[in-house]
C-alpha cells in the first residue's frame, strides 16, 4: 500500500508520522506540499497534528482552504483513505470533510497526557485490526480536542457507528461530548481522531497499541 | 518623535543608555568625537552587562570549558559536544527573567524561541526543551498570575515550534516575589562536520536578513532604562517582544535546508540587541568589517529610524553570510517557507561597522573595539556570611509519616504535573523518559542504542547560606540526576542568576558560586560549554536567592538498560549507595526543617566531589551491566520522600525496617548528598549481592541493602506505614488546587 503525508507550514508532527509509516509499512511515504494541486496515486492520505499556519485563526481553518486540500477532498470522493489526526482532524473538520467541531479544551490548558481509548467501531478500515471494545492506551497532545456537534448529527454519528474512538475510563481529557475521540464519515473512509497513535507504536515508545492503526491501514495482516 | 541622528548627546542621554560617564569617556576616547544617537545605541547595546559580561567575565574564564568531547566552548550561539558516530550534541541555557515578570506568556514564550533559535542558527534540529522556573511565594497576590502566564507561554511556544520538554524545575519562595527566574534550555543534534559558526570569511560578500521582518517591539529593551527616553520608546510599543512560533518554526526548516544547500559561510540569530549585535558578532570574530543598509532591513512598521532599527528585538530574525554563487536558490527557500531574505549588507576589509540609511552614514564604528574594547569590572566583593551549623540537640521531631505527607504535597515538594501537562513531552517520538524523573531521556535519531539525558538543577536555598557549597551542590545534583538514569554526564551549561553585582555581597554570592561550581565541574569531568548571567534581579534593594542553574546533558550508550525511578516489581532487595553509616545525618537548611517546622537555619550539607565521583561511578556501572530494576537519587526531603517518590512512579509499596536506637529524623530526611537508592534484580542471599556490597566496600562506599519493595504502602521504620495512594493523592493535589484557587 502506498501513502502520502500532507505537509504544510507550522505542522509538526509530520516527522513522527512519516517514522511511523515507514516503519510499519517497510516504505516512506511521499510528501505532498501545500500548493500541490495534485496528489499521486496512493491509498492512503494522512495529515498530520502540529499547527498549521500557526492556528492563528481558529485551528485547521487556514490549512483547509489550501490548494492541496481540494486535491484531499477530491481523493477522499475516490474512496481513497485519509486520516487526520490532531490538527490533522481539526483542518478534515475545517474542510468539510468530517461533521462537527472541535473546541477549546473544557480545562482552557494545552494538555499532554496518555488517556485511554475505547474501540467503538471495529469495523472500519481503521480499526478492523482492533476488537469491537477493545481498550488501549494512546497519548493526546492538544489545546483544542473538545468534539462537538448538534444533537442531530450526533445522533447520526451514534446511530451510524461513526464514531469510531471513545475516551475510556473517566479519561477525557478535554470535555469532549460522549468522550468522542476520533470519527469517520459516512462512507467510512476519512477518519478524523485527536490522539496520537503515532506516537505509541514501539517498544521505546513504552508500548506500541497505536500499531494495529498503522497495520490496518497499509494493509498488513495483525 | 523620533530623534535626529546628528542630535547632540547630552549626559541625560548617556545616563538613559545605561552607560556610566566613564564609559562614555571611554567611547570619545575609542572614536575621537561625538557619537551619533545611533551609535550611542550600539555603544549601549554592546556594553551593557547582557550582551559585554562585564561584571561576570573574569569569574567566567575561571570555568573549566574544555574537554575531550568538547567541540565548542562558550562563546558561539551554544555549545556543541560530540557524541561519537558523527553526532554532536548543541545545547545551551538562557534566562528571560525580567520580560517574564513584566508579561508572563510573551516573556517566557520569547525565552523559548530565543534558546531554540541559539541551537538552530548552529546547524542543529531541536530535539529537547527544559525550563528552570522560579517563582514568588503561593500566596504573594502576582504568583498564580505568573505561575499561568509563564506556563502558558513555555507550552505556547514549544509545543507550536514542536519540540518535547523533557525536564525542569518549579520552585516557590519569598524572595522571587518581585523576580521571577524564567531560565529556558535547549538541545538539538547536528552532524559535526555541519555545524555552523557566526565568523564571517571574506570580503565584499553579501550579508543577507531572513526570518520575520524588523518592528519596533523590544527597542532597547535592557539598557534603556531613563522614563525620559522610555516614554518615546513606549509610546510606540511595549519594550517586551512578542513571539511567534509559527514564523520560528518555518525558519528552523528553512534554515536547515539552506544549511543543507551549501550556501552559508556564517549564521547568528538576532537575539539581544537585535542586528546591532549580531552584525557586530559575525564581522569582529572573522576580523571583518560590516556595511549595512537599512533601507534594505524587511521592515513591518513605516519611518522607523535607524536607532529603532539597530536597536530593535523583533523575535524570529537571523543574519547571514551568503556564498553569493547560492543567492537564488537561497531566496527560492526562505520565499516557499514564506519568510524574509533581503541582502542588507556586505563584508569589508577596513574593520568598520558602518549603517547607511536613507542616503546618509548613520554609524562609522570600529567593529572591533566594540566587542573587545568594552568595559570589564572587578568588582568588590565580600565573603558571605556563612551561618552556624544546626547544634546536635537541636532537631526538632515530628510523626515521620505526617512529615513525609506534608512535604509531598507542601507547595516545592507536590508534583509539578500540572506543570508538565501542559507541555507537549512526546512529540518526535523520541522521548524516553518525561518529566517527573530524575532527568529526561531522548532517544538519538537515526541511531539503535543511543539516548541523550538532560537535568537542570540548582537548590537555591543552599547557595544561599553557602553560596560555594550551593555552587557545588547544583553541578553535583545535576550530574547525579543524569548518572541515576544511567547516562554518562558529558557537560552541561550554566544560568547565572544574581541581584545587584554592585553590591559587595551580591558580589560576593556570584564569586563564591562560580568558585564551587567551578570546583565541581573540574572534579566530576563535566565542563561548562555555553551559559548566560542575568544580574539585577532585584527589588528594592532586595535581590532573589542566588540561582546558579546548572543544565547538564549525559550520554546513554544504550538505553535498553537506562533506569528509572519507579519500583519496577515486588520483592526487589533496595541498596542506599553512597551513605553515610547513619544513612543520613544532615538537616540544616533541609525542606524537613523549612516546611515542617518554618526554620531556614544552619549550614548546607557539604559536597564531596570525590565521593560524589565515585559513587555515582558506581551506580552507572551497575546499571550499564543489567541488574538494576530502578534507581534514584536523593535530594530535597532526604531517603523518605525519594522511597516515596519510587513508589509513586509505579504503584508499588516498600518496607524498609529502619535503624535501631537512633534518632529517625535525620534518617529519613537528612538531605547529605552524594546517595542513591537502586533495586536490584537478585536475590538478596544470593552470591552475586555480596559480592555487589564487597566491591563497594572496596571502593570505600557504604551502600547498605536497607528494605525490599513490595506490599500495597510504604513502610519506614517505626513509623505507621502509607498506603501508596494516600502518597500520590497529597502529591497531586497540592498544584491543581493552587491554580484553581
Amino acid at each position: 500500500m502506498k501513502s502520502a503525508v500532507v505537509l504544510l507550514p507550522g505542522l509538526n508532527r509530520d516527522r513522527d508520522m512519516i517514522a511511523a509509516l515507514t516503519r510499519i509499512g517497510g516504505t516512506p511515504p511521499v510528501t505532498v506540499w501545500e500548493s500541490d494541486g495534485d496528489i499521486p496515486d496512493v491509498d492512503l492520505i494522512v495529515i498530520p497534528g502540529g499547527f498549521s499556519y500557526g492556528d492563528y485563526l481558529r485551528c485547521g481553518a487556514i490549512a483547509a482552504r489550501m490548494p492541496v486540500m481540494r486535491a484531499v477532498a477530491e481523493k477522499a470522493r475516490k474512496g481513497v483513505l485519509v486520516m487526520g489526526v490532531c490538527n490533522g482532524f481539526q483542518i478534515l473538520l475545517e474542510a468539510g470533510l468530517l461533521p462537527g467541531a472541535l473546541m477549546r479544551n473544557a480545562s482552557l490548558r494545552f494538555v499532554c497526557r496518555e488517556v485511554k481509548l475505547e474501540v467503538a467501531n471495529a469495523n472500519t478500515a481503521f480499526t478492523r485490526n482492533y476488537r469491537p471494545g477493545q481498550i488501549i492506551r494512546c497519548p493526546v497532545a492538544h489545546h483544542d480536542g473538545n468534539f462537538f456537534a448538534d444533537p442531530e448529527t450526533l445522533k447520526r454519528l451514534e446511530g451510524e457507528g461513526q464514531v469510531v474512538f471513545r475516551y475510556a475510563e473517566g479519561t477525557n481529557p478535554n470535555g469532549s461530548m460522549n468522550d468522542i475521540a476520533g470519527i469517520v464519515n459516512e462512507s467510512g473512509n476519512v477518519l478524523g481522531l485527536m490522539p496520537h497513535p503515532e506516537n505509541l507504536i514501539e517498544a521505546a515508545h513504552g508500548g506500541d497499541d497505536g500499531r494495529a492503526l498503522f497495520e490496518a491501514v497499509l494493509g498488513i495482516a495483525a | 518623535m523620533t530623534i535626529p541622528n546628528d542630535v547632540k548627546i547630552t549626559d541625560e542621554m548617556v545616563k538613559a543608555h545605561g552607560l556610566k560617564p566613564d564609559e562614555y569617556q571611554r567611547i570619545l576616547d575609542l572614536i575621537g568625537r561625538e557619537p551619533t544617537f545611533t551609535e550611542l545605541g550600539i555603544f549601549s547595546a554592546m556594553w551593557n552587562e547582557h550582551c559585554s559580561y562585564k561584571s561576570s567575565k573574569k569569574w567566567l574564564r575561571t570555568l573549566p570549558t574544555t574537554g575531550a568531547v568538547v567541540i565548542q566552548g562558550p562563546g558561539e550561539n551554544a555549545g556543541v559536544v560530540d557524541i561519537g558516530d558523527g553526532d554532536a550534541v548543541i545545547f545551551k541555557m538562557e534566562s528571560h527573567n525580567h520580560p517574564s515578570y513584566i508579561e508572563p506568556y510573551q516573556g517566557a514564550a520569547t525565552g523559548v524561541g530565543g534558546i531554540l533559535r541559539d541551537v538552530f542558527t548552529m546547524g542543529a534540529r531541536p530535539v529537547a526543551a527544559m525550563n528552570a522556573l522560579r517563582f514568588g511565594e503561593p500566596g504573594h497576590p502576582k504568583t498564580r498570575h505568573l505561575v499561568a502566564g509563564v506556563v502558558a507561554g513555555v507550552g505556547g511556544y514549544g509545543n507550536s515550534f514542536g519540540v518535547p520538554t523533557v525536564g525542569g524545575e518549579v520552585e516557590f519562595d519569598a524572595r522571587y516575589n518581585g523576580n521571577i527566574l524564567v531560565n529556558a534550555f535547549a538541545a538539538g543534534l547536528a552532524k559535526t562536520d555541519a555545524i555552523f559558526y557566526s565568523e564571517a570569511k571574506g570580503v565584499g560578500l553579501p550579508v543577507v536578513y531572513l526570518g520575520a521582518k524588523t518592528g519596533r517591539d523590544g527597542v532597547g529593551g535592557a539598557t534603556m532604562a531613563s522614563a525620559e527616553f522610555d516614554e518615546h520608546i513606549e509610546e510606540k510599543r511595549p519594550t517586551v517582544q512578542v513571539g511567534d512560533p509559527f514564523t520560528e518554526k518555518c525558519l528552523l526548516e528553512a534554515c536547515l535546508e539552506l544549511m543543507a544547500s551549501g550556501a552559508v559561510i556564517a549564521i547568528q540569530d538576532m537575539g539581544a540587541a537585535g542586528l546591532t549585535c549580531s552584525a557586530v558578532e559575525m564581522g569582529a570574530k572573522g576580523d571583518l568589517g560590516i556595511e549595512l543598509d537599512l533601507d534594505k532591513v524587511p521592515v513591518r512598521e513605516e519611518r522607523m529610524s535607524a536607532y529603532e532599527m539597530m536597536l530593535s528585538e523583533s523575535q524570529e530574525r537571523m543574519l547571514m553570510v551568503l556564498k553569493p554563487e547560492k543567492e537564488r536558490q537561497a531566496e527560492a527557500i526562505f520565499r516557499k517557507w514564506g519568510l524574509d531574505f533581503a541582502i542588507v549588507g556586505r563584508t569589508t576589509d577596513d574593520l568598520r561597522f558602518r549603517i547607511l540609511h536613507q542616503g546618509g552614514e548613520v554609524a562609522d564604528l570600529p567593529i572591533k573595539d566594540l566587542g573587545d574594547k568594552a568595559p570589564e569590572y572587578d568588582r568588590p566583593w565580600v565573603e558571605p556570611r556563612k551561618p552556624a551549623p544546626l547544634r546536635a540537640d537541636d532537631v526538632p521531631q515530628a510523626d515521620v509519616a505526617d512529615a513525609l505527607l506534608k512535604l509531598l504535597g507542601s507547595p516545592n515538594g507536590s508534583s509539578r504535573r500540572w506543570v508538565w501537562e501542559q507541555y507537549d513531552t512526546l512529540i518526535q517520538g523520541n522521548s524516553l523518559q518525561r518529566p517527573g524523573g530524575d532527568a529526561g531521556v531522548v532517544r538519538v535519531e537515526g541511531h539503535e542504542t543511543k539516548a541523550l539525558a538532560f537535568s537542570s538543577d540548582v537548590t537555591p536555598r543552599y547557595c544561599e547560606a553557602d553560596p560555594y557549597e550551593g555552587g557545588k551542590q547544583a553541578v553535583a545534583e545535576c550530574w547525579r540526576n543524569l548518572t541515576a538514569t544511567g547516562a554518562l554526564p558529558l557537560a552541561a551549561t550554566d544560568n547565572l542568576n544574581f541581584g545587584n553585582p554592585e553590591r559587595p555581597e551580591i558580589m560576593g554570592q556570584f564569586v563564591q558560586a562560580i568558585k564551587g561550581v567551578g570546583e565541581a565541574c573540574r572534579a566530576l569531568d563535566f565542563p561548562i560549554v555555553s551559559g548566560n548571567v542575568s544580574l539585577y534581579n532585584e527589588t528594592n534593594g532586595q535581590g532573589i536567592l542566588p540561582t546558579p542553574t546548572i543544565g547538564g546533558v549525559g550520554l546513554l550508550a544504550d538505553w535498553k538498560k537506562m533506569a528509572r525511578i519507579g519500583f519496577a516489581a515486588e520483592n526487589h532487595p533496595i541498596l542506599l549507595i553512597g551513605a553515610p553509616p547513619e544513612w543520613g545525618t544532615h538537616l540544616g537548611q533541609s525542606t524537613y526543617l523549612r516546611d515542617i517546622h518554618g526554620r531556614t537555619d544552619g549550614t548546607p550539607p557539604p559536597v564531596d566531589l570525590a565521593h560524589e565521583k565515585k559513587a555515582g561511578d558506581f551506580v552507572r556501572k551497575l546499571i550499564a551491566s543489567g541488574i538494576v530494576t530502578a534507581c534514584h537519587d536523593l535530594s530535597d526531603g532526604g531517603l523518605a520522600v525519594a522511597l516515596a517518590e519510587m513508589a509513586m512512579a509505579s504503584g508499588i509499596g516498600a518496607v524498609i525496617p529502619g535503624l535501631v536506637d537512633i534518632d529517625p529524623i535525620p534518617v529519613w530526611f537528612g538531605e547529605d548528598q552524594g546517595r542513591y537508592l537502586v533495586t536490584l534484580n537478585l536475590d538478596p542471599h544470593q552470591e552475586e549481592m555480596d559480592d555487589l556490597v564487597r566491591e563497594a566496600q572496596t571502593l570505600g562506599i557504604f551502600a547498605p541493602r536497607i528494605g525490599s519493595t513490595g506490599g500495597p504502602e510504604l513502610k519506614l521504620g517505626d513509623a505507621r506505614g502509607i498506603p501508596v495512594g494516600d502518597l500520590k493523592a497529597a502529591h497531586e493535589s497540592w498544584f491543581p488546587a493552587f491554580m484553581n484557587g
